[in-house]
């Protein structure tokens, strides 16, 4: 078993004809992901490396039972996708579009709240449920079936843990990227939730960054309902404040934000916070061989 | 993106936001000539906060006051930032002051209006100490705001009979506002009662940059440097900060990492440059331009994990036109070989493990 994405999942990638869309839908085949349609207005009747291309999504669903949608299509119409898949209740609807305005995310998830749909980004890398399915952009092979979550806000961030997890005989059970926008859809907690109830994930790593008060909200979760071993690692602990790093959501804004903040509100939850990188994988381990010992027996 | 008072002022007239927009010079004597009804205020235009405490807001109750003023404050540096323009405007006789705000929050996903009978204040400040003083409503966005939204957010700050009226007119265009210019931010503190009508005596606005397509006529940003404007034409997401280490990286998230990293073993990053997922040799090759351009650079680390991006493209990017300055360079990841072959054969060495390849960046940049 794994989360948001496995081997039931029957994938319609929105943008299929672009540049990116292509790309990554051979990619995603040889991760053995179940690509069953595509849609690019204008363009249907095409097939795209043997996958068929349809005018618009619900189309595409009563022709080939998509369960699920990737969107790689511009920034400024990226909106119109989201919606359009969100309208077909496809679930989830992973956006990897980067440079969305704030506003149309705004709707996107809005909408999708009220259609019971999730909704993964905008400006993330996708989910990958290994050895199973990849939807998205994450580079499958650094990634090892197994057992640990891992959740992020910052794709770069999470092949170089999930490689360092992968080298440490740490394998994943799902990695779900956030994205790293202002306003995205699913939250750490929303992930958390998913992780926590899931038998085949023993362990969970959270990968944050400065800005917003998602992290300081996954602490608060952790700390009341996980009991599965976490570990965390926050990057920009030495951002300046109220500069953009990168990520359109990745900013300090007066106190609110910080990486100190956050770290704090995690390790008070129990959930440890590597400072290196490299650290997350051993930190990991500590924390599993932890809560595998045996009580210590009274008297 | 955030704009200067007189520009926020200029939005919020087109609005029909009740505000005087006043006057804007650049030259202390332009001021003297300008006919206006005294007492004015002498306002400094900056995009950072906390400008009345120093000492970038003046009553002036005469044309030669009013000079006197704008010559101290014209060139004065608040909190960093050079002082090039004032704003003078009529002074207003004022009553009570409120606040009210539409900003977006992460948290909810959506707008939130923000009101408080408390205004005039930083609204952080009556956050902290006297949180019951706020009033929050979260907008759904499918709704917008209705005066009846605004009217009922009034009347819990106890603004009651025509005032009530005027103040769900200004929420509803305030919120109008936001969503029609793809706002992040827009707040008018204080929003002053002055006779028996509202006033917005101070304006912010802080846009959207990625909705910047969609409003042509928005004026470019002037919180960017001309290093960081030539980034963002080529698509490089590049931050000047104070350092004197050079960092390129792939990803918001591992470039920030890199620059932690650095701080851990002493060193000071010169600035964030993110050459995205999947960049070219070009783009590598215009990164290392960029960078090498801030002076005071006495070390680069790049620092490169492949995973979109290919370690390949990113050496033939460097080999093009090599680094001026010593460089510490980490290359691993998807076709990693390749990368570290084409390096080698230019002379150039790299490693694959970040942590030492930062200590090298840090002693390069002590021993330069």
């Amino acid at each position: 078993m794994a989360v948001l994405v496995g081997r039931d999942t029957r994938l319609l990638v929105q943008g299929i004809t672009g540049y990116q869309g292509m790309f990554h839908t051979d990619l995603m085949l040889q991760a053995g992901t179940r690509v069953v349609a595509g849609v690019t207005p204008g363009r249907g009747g095409s097939h795209v490396h043997g996958v068929p291309v349809f005018e618009a999504v619900d189309e595409a669903v009563r022709e080939t039972g998509a369960n699920a949608s990737v969107i790689f299509v511009p920034a400024r119409f990226a909106r119109d996708a989201a919606l359009e898949a969100v309208a077909s209740r496809l679930d989830p609807v992973v956006i990897i579009t980067e440079g969305m305005p704030v506003r149309d995310a705004i709707e996107v998830v809005t909408y999708a709240a009220r259609q019971g749909v999730r909704v993964l980004g905008p400006n993330g890398p996708g989910v990958t449920t290994p050895g199973q399915c990849r939807v998205g952009i994450m580079p499958t092979h650094l990634f090892a079936p197994g057992r640990v979550g891992v959740v992020s806000r910052s794709g770069s961030l999470t092949y170089e843990i999930v490689a360092g997890l992968t080298r440490a005989g740490l394998g994943q059970s799902t990695a779900v990227g956030l994205g790293g926008d202002p306003v995205v859809g699913m939250s750490f907690v929303d992930a958390l939730k998913l992780f926590n109830a899931d038998p085949e994930t023993h362990a969970i790593v959270l990968i944050g960054e400065i800005g917003g008060r998602a992290e300081e909200d996954a602490a608060e979760y952790i700390a009341a309902h996980v009991r599965k071993p976490v570990a965390a690692y926050i990057a920009g602990r030495t951002a300046p404040e109220g500069k953009r790093m990168g990520h359109a959501g990745a900013v300090i804004s007066g106190t609110e934000g910080t990486a100190a903040h956050k770290i704090q509100a995690l390790e008070a939850a129990g959930a440890p916070v590597a400072t290196l990188v490299s650290g997350v994988p051993a930190l990991l381990q500590e924390r599993l061989r932890a809560s595998r010992a045996p009580r210590a027996m009274p008297g | 993106m955030k704009l200067h008072e007189y520009q926020a002022k200029e939005v919020f007239a087109r609005y029909g936001l009740p505000v005087q927009q006043g006057v804007v010079v650049d030259r202390p004597e332009q001021v003297a000539r300008l006919d206006l009804r005294y007492p004015v205020v002498v306002k400094a235009q900056v995009l950072v906060g906390g400008r009345g405490k120093a000492g970038g807001v003046k009553l002036a109750q005469t044309p030669a006051e009013a000079e006197t003023h704008a010559r101290a404050i014209l060139g004065m540096e608040i909190k960093g930032e050079r002082v090039g323009r004032v704003l003078v405007v009529p002074a207003a006789e004022i009553g009570a002051e409120y606040y009210l705000a539409f900003v977006t929050d992460r948290a909810a996903r959506c707008a939130v209006a923000v009101a408080s009978a408390a205004g005039g204040v930083e609204i952080e400040a009556v956050a902290r100490t006297t949180p019951e003083k706020i009033a929050t409503v979260a907008i759904d966005p499918f709704l917008g705001c209705p005066p009846f939204l605004a009217r009922a957010l009034g009347r819990r700050l106890g603004i009651a009979g025509p005032m009530l009226e005027q103040f769900a007119g200004i929420g509803a265009n305030l919120y109008r506002l936001y969503w029609t210019e793809d706002a992040e931010l827009a707040e008018i503190n204080p929003l002053a009662v002055v006779g028996s009508s509202f006033l917005c005596i101070d304006a912010k606005l802080v846009l959207d940059d990625n909705a910047s397509y969609r409003h042509p006529h928005h004026l470019p940003s002037e919180e960017l440097t001309a290093l960081e404007r030539e980034a963002r034409a080529s698509g490089l997401a590049y931050v000047e900060l104070d350092g004197d280490i050079a960092v390129i990286g792939n990803g918001a998230g591992l470039v920030m990492s890199t620059l932690d990293l650095l701080a851990h073993f002493g060193g000071r990053a010169a600035n964030f440059l993110d050459i995205g997922g999947g960049a070219t040799a070009e783009g590598m090759r215009k990164a290392l331009d960029i960078v090498q351009r801030k002076p005071g650079v006495r070390s680069i680390f790049i620092n490169i994990f492949g995973g979109i991006t290919r370690c390949d493209d990113v050496a033939r990017g460097i080999v093009q036109d090599p680094p001026r300055v010593p460089a510490s360079i980490r290359l691993t990841g998807t076709n990693e070989e390749e990368g570290q072959r084409i390096l080698r054969a230019a002379g150039i060495a790299a490693g694959l493990d970040a942590e030492e390849a930062a200590r090298a960046a840090v002693s390069l940049a002590r021993s330069a």
